[in-house]
């Protein structure tokens, strides 16, 4: 019984986590139509920001609960940055090229800011353990869970919450949802188009960022770590169908659940797991769970 | 006309790669190894770019190909060339027809997003697998060719590019007539227009089908020759990053004839030796910056600079 | 003349829309025939039930002896039955004579599965050149198609359905966008190159005056019926298509008001 338990807790843990990674990406393909790669380097930035940043701020002494606002403001002044960068200094030059060139304009972005990190950060690893540990543990029958995991699992009901509040109760998120559906429309409708792409994807770099800084105290923050996630970030997108928020989340929750299971009763199928998720999945429903239907050509 | 001259091209190079190699100097021979058989696995990429489709899984086939080579002597006590050679071609081929079923319904970001999500699934298999060294992968070491023993003796590292430059010139030539082939033709349009395509009584899915076993052999002959070249495998082979390499190599060298993929494939094991020694934090950075000067500038990849000298002079 | 392609009973329906009721038409070999109808009326559907690209809520479709009706484009197009688009579907990286050599590629290599008669004579490459000159497009031979002006396109569109050497051509509004001088040119070629052949032709045209002089045979759809069946003449001066597809009636109204 504690097993099942153990799968379920977990599963869901995991999903939050993948829902936090998956949830920008998803949303700037939705608006954009690009599949970010470069998400993964955000997310890296983000882990290695908030680990660098409050690392010092705990080094320096001051109050250890404080570490936590840190690693919110590192996360956003790198979303802030790195964003409008990435899109106003290059990929707006690139809109209207085909839909893989956008990939792989990401793919190289993706390249530059992996041994951008390298260069600033170093090889090392940084550990950021204290947010993780401060906050105790709390206990399920006969399993021990730090507190830590809560605050993810918070953390994205919130975002969730907060990115579909925004998309549907805004009048600035309305628009986004209106490029979503059609873009050509839209800005034949008035829409600036430019602005709402620039917006778009500095609020996916800053989740992004988010991601990498909730998860910062859980790892060994190291070169690679964005390589990684990306891959898994992409698999929930897919799985979840391109440019779809709930489509995202319930995604993150069926990955999640279903590695977790591989994870406790055959451990070896861990990554095994997640992509045969996404075959099966894109066997039954092409275009992911949740996608837009197209109109017919000719 | 063109055409003749590749054939010529090919020839040449296959002469004089097989006459100087034993006066190469030994990172020489190595390079220039290493390079085909990176060339090869681009000639495949090449190859379903031209239908239309960027596979961002081909690393999939690349380390199954060196994987099959390697584990014969683990499994079979077998570490003969030419059977391992023919062992990569076999798994290869055998995986690819049955994943193109699936593979062959979908295009772009799905079709990229799929097959990298297959090579990530054998990588996530390799890196579980303790009996094949997990992470750290194994030694590969072939000891004879067709039955005659090479290993430990003066010629092994010549024979061994020998074959390889062989091979690739095999697969250049094979491919550059299945390019001037009807089917062959069928990509391009396929790439351009697959509904004409099809009103015009062609079947889109099996020519897509057919083009991506073809070119998932390829990557798997370059896998199991590196793998005999290098003399070492891991499961990075079938990281999503490797086949990202393979799509840029395949971005750089352009689509434009069978050459471009191993001059494409050389110029990037050159830049990425001499980089890696001197500044190795700054190698992929080096990477993304000449993709991006690629995308902006050269879409037609460096073959098209030749094309386009040809038609000024 | 006997009868190569029939329509029985076709329907086709997307929810509550009838894009197609009850259509019964038998076609005679060697005939030229045009659709007409106004937009939504269900021409359009017809040819995509014929082509294979829709299937039929009911009814069926047989060519020859054979039932198509669940055919596929492909298999379909293998019979005899080509078409070609009102927006024309070309390879437009591909020069005009690359874009010929696929299709007569595709009959080449075809083997026993392509419809008798159905080979070339000579090298695909004469063939192709002997289209292009055919189509007076050896002009544009070397040309990528994507850059070509919109008459040449279209031209090269039906040349393309002819390379595959159809028993039956389909065309879909073959003059649209061609300025109102060339549309005569353009028909003329083509129907010169079709009789050549032999071939039956369908035609979906919103210009009347091409309709009357090329056509033997007027189809006219209306909400998804033929509301009319015969000779250009008389369908063209049949009431309910003066009302319902030509608009005549209602432009000879106005007229007599505006002489006030």
């Amino acid at each position: 019984m504690s097993q099942l338990l153990a799968v379920l807790i977990d599963g869901l843990i995991y999903s939050s986590w993948l829902f936090i990674i998956a949830v920008g990406l998803t949303l700037i393909y939705g608006v954009m139509k690009i599949l970010n790669i470069a998400h993964g380097s955000l997310y890296a930035l983000g882990a290695y920001s908030a680990a660098s940043l409050a690392g010092y701020w705990i080094n320096q002494g001051h109050a250890p609960m404080g570490s936590y606002a840190v690693m919110l403001v590192a996360a956003i002044l790198v979303g802030l940055i790195a964003g409008p960068v990435i899109e106003r200094g290059l990929l707006r030059f690139m809109y209207g090229k085909d839909e893989i060139v956008l990939v792989l304009v990401t793919y190289a972005v993706f390249l530059i800011l992996e041994d951008f990190v390298k260069l600033v950060w170093g090889v090392d690893p940084y550990f950021l353990y204290q947010p993780y540990s401060l906050l105790g543990s709390f206990d399920i029958a006969d399993l021990t869970y730090p507190n830590y995991n809560l605050v993810l699992f918070a953390a994205a009901v919130l975002i969730g919450v907060v990115v579909a509040w925004v998309l549907t109760r805004t009048r600035q998120g309305k628009m986004l949802l209106a490029v979503i559906h059609d873009r050509e429309m839209s800005a034949a409708m008035g829409i600036n188009v430019g602005r709402v792409y620039f917006i778009t994807f500095t609020v996916g770099a800053i989740l992004g960022a988010l991601g990498g800084a909730l998860t910062a105290p859980m790892i060994s923050v190291q070169p690679g770590i964005g390589a990684e996630t990306i891959v898994l970030a992409f698999a929930v997108v897919v799985i979840g169908g391109l440019g779809s928020l709930p489509g995202a989340a319930l995604a993150a929750i069926l990955v999640g659940l279903v590695r977790s299971a591989a994870v406790h009763y055959r451990p070896e199928l861990d990554l095994f797991s997640i992509y045969f998720v996404m075959a099966i999945v894109l066997i039954v429903r092409p275009k992911g769970l949740f996608s837009i239907p197209e109109a017919r050509k000719i | 006309m063109k055409r003749d001259l590749t054939v010529s091209i090919l020839i040449g190079a296959l002469i004089v790669l097989l006459l100087a190699g034993p006066l190469l100097p030994r990172w020489a021979m190595f390079l220039i190894n290493v390079s085909l058989c990176y060339g090869l696995v681009v000639l495949g990429m090449m190859l379903l770019m031209r239908t239309g489709l960027v596979s961002f899984g081909h690393g999939l086939y690349y380390c199954l190909g060196a994987y099959a080579a390697g584990t014969l002597d683990v499994l079979f006590g077998i570490s003969d060339i030419a059977v391992m050679l023919l062992a990569a071609i076999a798994a290869t081929g055998a995986v690819s027809t049955l994943l193109a079923l699936l593979l062959r319904k979908y295009r772009d970001i799905f079709f990229a997003m799929l097959s990298l999500a297959f090579s990530m699934i054998l990588y996530g298999l390799l890196v579980k697998t303790s009996a094949l060294g997990s992470s750290d992968g194994f030694n590969v070491a072939a000891k004879t060719l067709f039955g005659v023993r090479i290993a430990g003796t003066e010629f092994e590292r010549y024979l061994i590019f020998a074959i390889t430059v062989v091979t690739a010139f095999v697969a250049a030539i094979c491919i550059h007539w299945y390019r001037g082939s009807h089917r062959g033709r069928l990509a391009e349009a396929i790439r351009d227009n697959e509904l004409r395509v099809e009103y015009m009584g062609a079947s889109v899915a099996n020519t897509v089908h057919i083009n991506y076993v073809m070119s998932a052999v390829l990557a798997g002959l370059g896998g199991a020759l590196a793998a005999i070249s290098v003399g070492h495998i891991d499961p990075e082979m079938a990281y999503w990053t490797t086949s990202g390499e393979f799509v840029f190599v395949a971005i750089l060298a352009g689509t434009g004839n069978v050459l471009a993929p191993f001059l494409g494939a050389f110029i990037f094991e050159t830049i990425r030796s001499f980089a890696y020694e001197y500044s190795p934090n700054t190698w992929q950075m080096a990477l993304g910056i000449s993709m991006l000067i690629v995308i902006m500038f050269l879409p037609g990849g460096l073959w098209s600079l030749f094309t386009r000298m040809r038609k000024t002079a | 003349m006997a009868i190569v392609l029939e329509a029985r009973g076709l329907n086709k329906s997307f929810g509550a829309v009838t894009a197609a009721e009850d259509i019964n038409v038998g076609v005679e070999g060697d005939s030229i025939v045009g659709l007409i109808g106004s937009n939504g009326a269900g021409k359009t559907t017809f040819v995509n039930m014929v082509t294979g690209y829709l299937k039929p809520s009911s009814g069926s479709i047989v060519f020859g002896a054979r039932d198509i009706t669940p055919l596929a484009p492909r298999q379909i197009t293998r019979l005899g039955i080509c078409r070609s688009f009102q927006v024309p579907q070309l390879f437009n990286t591909l020069s005009a004579y690359e874009n010929l050599l696929v299709g007569v590629g595709i009959v080449a290599s075809g083997g026993s599965k392509w419809a008798d008669a159905s080979r070339h004579a000579g090298t695909p490459g004469e063939t192709v050149d002997s289209i292009l000159e055919r189509f007076n497009l050896t002009g544009y031979r070397d040309k990528p198609a994507g850059a070509l002006p919109e008459g040449v396109r279209k031209l090269l569109d039906i040349a393309m359905a002819m390379a595959v050497k159809p028993k039956i051509l389909l065309l879909d509004e073959p003059t649209s966008g061609v300025s109102a001088d060339e549309k005569f040119e353009l028909m003329d070629m083509v129907m010169e190159a079709v009789r050549a052949q032999q071939v039956t032709v369908l035609f979906v045209e919103h210009d009347m005056d091409i309709v009357n002089r090329y056509t033997h045979r007027v189809l006219a759809f209306y909400e998804g019926r033929i509301i009319a069946d015969g000779e250009p003449g008389v369908v063209l001066d049949d009431a309910e298509v003066r009302r319902y597809v030509t608009g005549e009636a209602r432009a000879a109204g106005r007229g007599k008001h505006a002489a006030h």
